[in-house]
């Protein structure tokens, strides 16, 4: 695949989402209900076939989940990061698009307490099934145990 | 005829020699065979990314270690590169040389545990015993320059924590020279096996398709043919001014998952002779304020540890402690397809793919 | 020294027939003293070949071996058993109590009792029975049972796995065993293991029977469940096998059975294909027994060597080899011999 400049993508991606926010870094920010085509889109006509990392962070008043995803062999990578509401926190989960999503979204719902939508298998990974709280949150107080 | 036969659970772990950890996967079996695996990490989960958040920048650089801790120097290096990336801080170039020096010995470290424990899988204990006796010549260099062999806290935000002390160069260039024949005795007991090799040969072939689909990284994506390094890919400090190989399997089965590894040790030593060659003087740390204070923002970089990608998410809010700081473990996400690798294979090959996958559970778990 | 112990025998002989005891009664004594002997030598064989493994191994691996208790650290697995023996014996809740605890105790009982028939020396032979092989073969193969038992009675799901790799792992490699050494039977027309030494008097049949021994090792090394066939015990996967329940003393006999059973077969490798009590290059000053032992230590040497050397096998490899290697080629061994002798009797007589 030939491949474009990283500026000419972003602008192109820009035009055909309008919803995508462009920061002075390069991090694009997609709304969660245009996420899951726009990922498809970048998989399949942009040639950005490796997802590798997958998380998020609390901002009290939203979560925001993060994705990178960029191209084997490829130095090329992009920093797409989505906001999720705190209240309801579900966004679509990247699994149908690239299959290495699954343990990291397993992750990111273990401890910060996001439901990703259409997840094979959501289930708690690194924390005790019967754990009924999300660590990452910043709200999160442990109770008993030392400081 | 066909035999009625009934499947079995048996619960691999958290507790077994060869899980290399606290490491647990619920098989189904049936009789020998595996029908279902269920892998289930997180018995040495420590919560690190949540304890980095009350601890200040450089606080964290301990907890990294603890990550992979066979290769402590690539974790410390990951999450440094990705508060300088924040920051923005020059990093003085013989201080680039360095973390090069022993993070390619801390590489070689890792792999050599990786292939003697892998040895020990396959049931031939001395393989294990060889390759630790020359890890501990690194275990030596590692001490001589950091005071720690196997947790260095070395490196710092915008350098390294001391310049290389008197005696280290030659031992190291000692020990580089040194390790072909090393590798050409793992060969002789290791790799040449026939017994070995009908173990591992043709064991669990990957697709390379399937490796970039499930984001695989490291040995494991390269056994199977796929060409991505980050050393060369995306050269991160001064890895563009070596010249070196990026080892390839052809079949992606458990035995080019290992072989790699032994590749890779010769093109780590080759780099550390090379950066040993060029090591310039001057300070072996930046302009970094005493205490330090990224500006609000966030970064993501990615380091080639020896397990894969290491990513590392640094989210600051303006204070003195990181916001939100996430590692992307590369064992973690290679463990991600072990599910549907073991599907068939023998409990026997549980062990063998497992082993070539080479896990480090502090890592899975962080 | 040659005839050391068959003079001390004698020597007993005659003191309790003068002592005015009835024939049978001196037979009988005497043969339970012979007993004794060899159940002393065995254990101790047992106990110290630990010692000699731990030292043959860490030689191999760059290391030392055990240095501290007495000189060399030749008291090491005196010490050992002696931890062991203090240790508690757990018995699982929901194992078959019986079964577990019979296990440990029979498991010695089939090396001691096919060591009766294996001649130690000239004339050096506890029982000298006319169908010494044919003993050897069924009675070793029993310990299979009893690990199996062991195995199943632990109630423990990688006893019972490595319980039914034991069923397998014997029953495959019995075949291999028995057809190699009927080419030796074939070339000497008896079952006496005296006589088959005797036999070797000017060459060895390791010389005659290259293949036969070849396969005899092999399937001589599965049949110890040693290395590369310790897909038994198979440490790095199903973590001790039958033996995973067994603590302090119970573990610890099957652990010296293991050296009982590498004992037995590298003496009857001794007895079939390395002549025996014969001794090589015509250096008789060395008494026969000496050489005898020399012999089976070189065996067990070899074993050792090829443990800390090879990596495990798989079970369906294990059981690919020993069906369709082993076995045809045992019994091509057999039908090569059958022809050779026919020949050579043909033509030379």
């Amino acid at each position: 695949m030939s491949q474009k400049p990283l500026s000419e993508i972003v602008e192109e991606l820009r035009s055909k989402y309008p919803g995508v926010e462009v920061s002075e870094q390069g991090t694009l920010t997609v709304p969660p209900d245009t996420l899951v085509a726009f990922m498809r889109d970048l998989k399949e006509n942009y040639g950005f076939n490796y997802l590798t990392n997958v998380t998020a962070a609390d901002y009290m008043e939203y979560f925001e989940t993060v994705y990178d995803v960029s191209i084997v062999g490829e130095p090329h990578m992009f920093h797409i990061k989505t906001k999720v509401d705190r209240n309801s926190p579900v966004v679509p989960s990247m699994v149908p698009i690239w299959g290495g999503a699954i343990w990291q979204e397993r992750e990111v719902y273990d401890l910060m307490g996001i439901t990703f939508k259409d997840h094979p298998d959501l289930r708690r990974i690194l924390l005790d099934d019967a754990w009924t709280e999300h660590p990452l949150r910043k709200d999160y107080k442990y109770e008993g145990g030392r400081e | 005829m066909t035999i009625k036969t009934e499947e079995f659970l048996l619960n691999l772990g958290p507790q077994h020699p060869s899980t290399h950890g606290v490491f647990r996967i619920i098989l189904t079996l049936d009789g020998e065979t595996v029908v279902k695996a269920v892998p289930v990490p997180g018995y040495l989960h420590r919560g690190i990314e949540k304890l980095a958040e009350s601890r200040t920048y450089t606080q964290v650089i301990p907890y990294t270690d603890r990550l992979d801790y066979l290769a402590g120097m690539l974790m410390n290096w990951g999450y440094v590169y990705a508060v300088e990336k924040l920051m923005n801080v020059e990093v003085p170039e013989r201080a680039e040389y360095i973390r090069v020096i022993v993070g390619e010995l801390a590489r070689i470290a890792s792999h050599l545990v990786a292939t003697g424990a892998y040895a020990a899988d396959i049931g031939g204990l001395t393989g294990f015993i060889y390759t630790f006796r020359d890890r501990e010549d690194i275990m030596d260099l590692l001490e001589m320059i950091s005071g720690a062999r196997l947790t260095p806290s070395y490196m710092r935000i915008g350098g390294v924590a001391a310049d290389i002390p008197d005696g280290f160069i030659e031992k190291c260039r000692r020990f580089i020279d040194y390790l072909p024949d090393a590798i050409e005795e793992y060969n002789g007991l290791i790799t040449g096996n026939e017994i070995f090799q009908a173990r591992t040969k043709n064991v669990a072939v990957l697709s390379a398709e399937k490796a970039i689909d499930m984001s695989l990284s490291g040995p494991v994506l390269r056994a199977s043919g796929v060409n991505y390094d980050l050393r060369k890919a995306r050269p991160y400090s001064v890895y563009d001014r070596f010249e070196f190989e990026v080892p390839l399997g052809t079949k992606g089965d458990c035995f080019d998952r290992y072989y790699v590894r032994l590749l890779e040790m010769e093109q780590s030593a080759k780099i550390i002779r090379q950066a040993l060659d060029q090591l310039p003087e001057g300070p072996i740390k930046g302009k970094v304020p005493k205490v330090i204070k990224p500006p609000k923002g966030e970064a993501y970089a990615e380091i080639e540890s020896s397990k894969g990608i290491m990513g590392t998410y640094v989210v600051s809010d303006g204070s003195t402690n990181p916001y939100r700081v996430h590692f992307r473990r590369p064992s973690f996400v290679n463990l991600g397809y072990l599910d549907e690798m073991l599907k068939g294979w023998k409990i026997a090959d549980v062990i063998a793919i497992l082993g070539s996958i080479d896990i480090v559970l502090g890592e899975v778990d962080a | 020294m040659e005839n050391l112990f068959v003079n001390m025998a004698s020597g007993m002989r005659s003191l309790l027939a003068s002592a005015g005891l009835p024939d049978a009664a001196t037979n009988f004594v005497l043969m339970f003293l012979k007993l004794g002997a060899i159940l002393v030598y065995i254990l101790i064989s047992a106990l110290w070949l630990v010692y000699m493994e731990r030292k043959v191994s860490a030689y191999m691996q760059c290391r030392i071996g055990p240095n501290r208790v007495g000189p060399l650290g030749l008291l090491q697995t005196t010490a050992d058993i002696g931890k062991l023996i203090s240790k508690e014996f757990i018995i699982p809740r929901c194992a078959d109590k019986k079964l577990f605890l019979l296990g440990p105790i029979l498991i010695f009982m089939p090396p001691l009792a096919v060591f009766a028939v294996a001649p130690f020396g000239k004339d050096m032979v506890a029982i000298d029975m006319n169908i010494g092989v044919y003993y050897f073969l069924a009675v070793a193969s029993l310990s299979t049972v009893i690990v199996w038992m062991a195995g199943w009675a632990s109630n423990n799901k990688y006893s019972l796995i490595g319980g039914m790799r034991v069923v397998a792992q014997m029953v495959s490699y019995e075949m291999p065993l028995i057809l190699s050494i009927v080419g030796v039977i074939i070339l000497t027309g008896t079952l006496n293991m005296s006589e088959i030494i005797r036999a070797q008097e000017d060459v060895w049949f390791i010389f005659l029977q290259p293949l036969g021994f070849l396969i005899y090792l092999i399937a001589g090394v599965a049949e110890t469940n040693r290395a590369p066939f310790d897909l038994v015990e198979g440490e790095s996967e199903i973590i001790c096998g039958p033996f995973t329940e067994y603590s302090g003393m119970g573990f610890a006999m099957f652990f010296l059975a293991e050296y009982a059973n590498v004992v037995l077969v590298s003496v009857m490798a001794v007895t079939l294909f390395f002549g025996g009590w014969h001794a090589p290059l015509g250096l008789t000053f060395i008494p026969s027994w000496i050489w005898f032992l020399l012999k089976v230590y070189g065996m067990i040497f070899l074993f050792m060597w090829f443990r800390w050397t090879y990596p495990r096998i798989r079970v369906d490899q294990l059981m690919e080899f020993g069906w369709k290697v082993l076995v045809p080629l045992s019994i091509a061994n057999i039908f090569v011999t059958g022809i050779g002798k026919y020949l050579y009797q043909t033509i030379r007589w």
